[in-house]
């Protein structure tokens, strides 16, 4: 016995939530999307009922976005940056004092494993448990990921900040 | 010295509340590290703000849960909807064509429809079981006689709803109605239902076209074509289940 199509159905928008802020853009993360769900139900019956589906299908994730990675860098142009995030209206500001399109770009920049656990945890809510089982590495990993990836983004968007401040100045 | 572990801990809600007062006292005291915390803080929200709204988002037709391979599915709903043209052009072909005698309309009918639908994770019906009574007055009044919606349920089969299919021919007007039901791995059976005008009973038959398994039969007013990629024990117990329910 496997899970039923509306177990993921009830997972999918935090699979697409996460695929999008992982990914550049909004076709890609829909392409990631789609490919993990074919690869989910190919190996349905590999999941084990009563553990957790959520961390088995992020793992799932993560090992198709790893090796889609190896085929295609992610874009970096500011274009496809403009596409990875919903556009909030007007010139929304992170509580940071950043523009949430800064908040995008920063992303972008994280090297992947550091991304990764930064939005499992972040913004997905995983344990640093959870975080370990679906990337497949021990949790000092997670943590240590976790550390730089918070304070590289830290750096990103407070240079960015400064920057846009001394450009405001002139 | 307070290690950055127990920092994340913290922001990330990870520690007991004896940990969580140990960091607080350490953040009193040292500003640098309450700086780098809030900002960790606030870039989690900053994430929140920016990527919560995909959530809301409606979902691309492309994208569904259970399917074919990658390469088929951007084109897949114009290959459904093109495969169903052409099984009903090929289902209204004069019966002059030389070949294996095929299964009767009804049954090619059938599997054409069940392959065409079936796959639909959104839209596999035009009116949901949620609205049976809608569902049930609709499709009789298309079928001009009163459509009873067999139970499956006792068989673990739910009815995700109906719709209704365009005729196979000029020659044969008869409107065709396909209700379509849902196992819990997500398996789909449909039944269809077209008014049939030899008024003349018959007994189950069974064809197959590729892996898609089709019991149909005549009873009263109405052609009955029941199509499933399960197995044929299992579809004819259900064959038999929906035969009973419409003629309690």
């Amino acid at each position: 016995m496997s899970f039923d199509g509306r177990q993921i159905e009830e997972l999918l928008p935090r699979l697409r939530r996460y695929s999008r802020a992982l990914c550049g853009s909004r076709e890609a993360a829909d392409d990631l999307t789609q490919d993990t769900l074919e690869r989910a139900w190919l190996k349905r019956a590999q999941w084990q009922p009563g553990t957790n589906l959520r961390a088995w299908l992020f793992a799932i994730m993560h090992s198709v976005f790893i090796n889609g990675v190896k085929r295609v860098r992610p874009t970096e142009s500011l274009e496809a940056l403009g596409d990875a995030a919903p556009q909030p209206e007007g010139a929304a500001r992170a509580d940071s004092g950043v523009q949430l399109s800064e908040m995008a770009a920063a992303l972008r920049r994280l090297p992947d494993e550091q991304r990764e656990v930064v939005l499992l945890v972040g913004l997905e809510q995983f344990s640093y448990a959870e975080a370990a089982e679906a990337l497949g590495v021990p949790m000092g990993t997670v943590m240590s990921r976790l550390s730089r990836g918070r304070e590289r983004l830290r750096d990103l968007l407070e240079g960015g900040a400064a920057t846009a401040a001394l450009r405001r100045v002139k | 010295m307070m290690k950055d572990d127990q920092l994340h801990a913290y922001v990330d809600d990870a520690l007991t509340p004896e940990e969580r007062e140990l960091v607080e006292r350490h953040l009193q005291d040292n500003p640098a590290d309450a700086q780098r915390v809030r900002a960790w803080e606030a870039n989690n929200r900053s994430l929140h703000r920016l990527f919560d709204p995909v959530l809301e988002e409606p979902r691309p037709l492309h994208l569904r849960v259970r399917g074919p391979s990658t390469a088929a599915r951007r084109v897949l709903p114009i290959a459904a909807a093109l495969a169903l043209g052409v099984a009903l052009g090929y289902l209204a072909r004069p019966w002059l064509a030389p070949g294996p005698p095929a299964a009767p309309l009804i049954a090619r009918q059938a599997a054409a429809a069940y392959v065409a639908y079936s796959p639909e994770v959104r839209h596999p019906v035009e009116v949901g079981a949620q609205d049976e009574q809608h569902l049930v007055a609709w499709l009789s009044k298309r079928l001009q006689a009163p459509l009873r919606v067999p139970v499956l349920s006792s068989e673990g089969w739910q009815l995700l709803g109906g719709r209704l299919l365009p005729p196979a021919s000029s020659s044969d007007p008869a409107p065709i109605a396909l209700l379509v039901y849902e196992n819990a791995r997500g398996q789909r059976l449909s039944l269809l239902v077209k008014r049939e005008s030899t008024q003349r009973d018959t007994a189950f038959a069974f064809s197959q076209d590729g892996p898609t398994r089709v019991f149909h039969w005549i009873d009263g007013p109405f052609g009955y074509a029941l199509a499933g990629d399960v197995g044929r024990e299992e579809l004819q117990r259900l064959a038999e289940l929906t035969y009973r329910q419409l003629n309690p």
